[in-house]
């Protein structure tokens, strides 16, 4: 007789059981029902002018710019991170959880602790924020600090995408390179990094997001003064005590982008899901 | 030149232990059952694996040259091109790697191409390639490489039964145009008796017997090499 490898809870046509269904239906209820009644609430008559704000274009700029800026930190700092992460299966356990541990923080921490530690570490009385106060460089409640704090919260989305990313990749690759004479550097270059590609861009995605829609540890270290830290989720806050109108508005700004980014973001690019 | 090795190359199970010469112009086979340390073998002399003993090349030690400086071309055993690049770009890579753009890399690319019968395969990737295909195009991109030395890994262990017979043809006509050392580790007595001189016959690590399949099947030394060689 043939054991069927079909999972119990599952039925022969592949239908789920009713409590399994209801339950589902809750849940899926609760992931998309909220944004409905954003786009239902939502005050499409006055939109175009409300969108053509300035306080609006400013928020959506400021948050725009950030966003990149930041991106393009994780990445500078982010592949040499998933490297030495790949690299450290070699090393002894206790390191290697450290540094695994250390990129994981931001992800479970509350962003506003992020905020607090980064001021405590940069504020004007910081660690090394009184040192850089002493050559006249002021990091909290400025652009910059927004730039930071989206970085520290966004990295570890990129870390873990190019890391998964370079333990797919067929790595033999890199030895046919080396017999075709490529030093270490070209082979990263021309081999290695092309092959995980998709892993950095879909890194990249996934990390632009998450700066796109910092709030917590931004309004701790940043603040929120308008054009210069004053991003899209924060002046949404804000604006929902006065003007709910614009809040809204603002709100579905962050869902178009947020959407956007999760349609280009093709599941072959979801490392761990696909293959 | 003639390349010497005598290695020794630790692996779990046991350690491989040859001692062999390969002149100018000679390709030596290397032949015995699956897990005798054919591939490590090969791996040492690439560089590609660490190695005790000596590796030479005339009167140059190679055993602490890298890999990228042995000027020792491979073809892996399932061709390992880069599935990024072009056939062309795969061709051109040792010389892109060797200084200079894409540009001129891909000139001197081109000869190449036309030897190995790519030219209009230039601009697919490897995934859109058949067996033959690709096999040609790993061929290609070693020897544009200019080594002094080249190895193959069971070149024709992915191919189908159909083509197997020109595709052989074809390499042992490229194996002897070559000039250099060659090494062929293959399995099969057919590819022996085409593309090698002579074969060496590895067991559990060690050298058993040396000679032409000829010598083989007159005086074999294990009920291995009798099966292999009849």
């Amino acid at each position: 007789m043939r054991v069927s490898s079909r999972p119990k809870h599952v039925g022969r046509s592949g239908r789920a059981g009713p409590v399994v269904a209801v339950l589902a239906a809750v849940g899926l209820a609760l992931l998309v029902l909220p944004l409905l009644g954003l786009l239902l609430r939502a005050p499409w008559a006055e939109l175009p002018g409300l969108l053509a704000s300035e306080a609006v274009l400013q928020a959506l700029g400021l948050s725009l710019g950030t966003a990149a800026v930041s991106t393009v930190l994780c990445l500078t700092f982010g592949i040499p991170i998933a490297v030495l992460l790949s690299h450290s299966v070699h090393w002894g356990v206790v390191p290697r959880r450290l540094l695994r541990a250390a990129i994981t923080i931001p992800l479970v921490l509350p962003p506003v602790v992020g905020g607090i530690a980064l001021l405590l570490l940069l504020g004007r009385r910081g660690i090394v924020g009184q040192w850089l106060a002493e050559i006249g460089i002021t990091i909290p409640f400025t652009t910059g600090a927004v730039v930071i704090a989206q970085t520290f919260v966004a990295m570890p989305f990129l870390v873990f995408a190019v890391e998964g990313a370079l333990r797919s990749a067929d790595r033999r690759s890199e030895l046919a390179a080396a017999t075709l004479g490529a030093t270490p550097g070209q082979t990263f270059r021309l081999v290695t990094l092309p092959l995980v590609a998709p892993g950095i861009a879909a890194g990249a995605v996934l990390c632009f997001t998450r700066a796109l829609g910092e709030f917590g540890a931004t309004i701790t270290f940043a603040g929120s003064f308008p054009g210069v830290t004053r991003t899209l989720p924060i002046a949404s806050y804000l604006a929902m005590n006065s003007d709910p109108d614009t809040a809204i508005a603002l709100a579905l700004v962050l869902l178009a982008v947020s959407l956007v980014v999760l349609l280009g973001l093709r599941d072959r690019w979801l490392p761990g899901v696909v293959k | 030149m003639t390349l010497t090795v005598d290695v020794t190359v630790s692996r779990d199970a046991f350690d491989v232990r040859a001692a062999f010469e390969v002149p100018d112009g000679r390709v030596l086979g290397i032949v015995g059952p699956n897990g005798a340390g054919k591939s490590s073998l090969l791996a040492a002399i690439a560089g590609l694996v660490d190695a005790s003993g000596a590796i030479r090349l005339g009167e140059t030690d190679l055993l602490a040259v890298p890999a990228q400086r042995r000027g020792i071309g491979v073809v892996f055993q399932d061709f390992l091109l880069f599935p990024h690049l072009s056939v062309l770009d795969n061709v051109a890579f040792a010389a892109r790697v060797r200084g200079g753009g894409w540009t001129a890399a891909r000139a001197k690319a081109d000869p190449w191409l036309t030897r190995f019968d790519l030219t209009e395969l230039a601009q697919r990737h490897p995934d859109a390639l058949s067996g033959g295909q690709a096999q040609r195009v790993a061929v290609a991109r070693a020897l544009a490489a200019e080594p002094a030395v080249l190895l193959l890994d069971e070149p024709m262990a992915s191919l189908d039964v159909e083509i197997r017979d020109d595709v052989r043809a074809d390499l042992a006509r490229h194996l002897r145009e070559f000039g250099g050392p060659a090494i062929v580790v293959t399995h099969d007595r057919e590819d022996a008796a085409a593309l090698a001189d002579e074969v060496l016959v590895l067991e559990r690590g060690r050298v058993v017997q040396r000679g032409t399949l000829a010598e083989l099947a007159a005086a074999p030394a294990t009920p291995w090499v009798e099966r292999f060689a009849r």
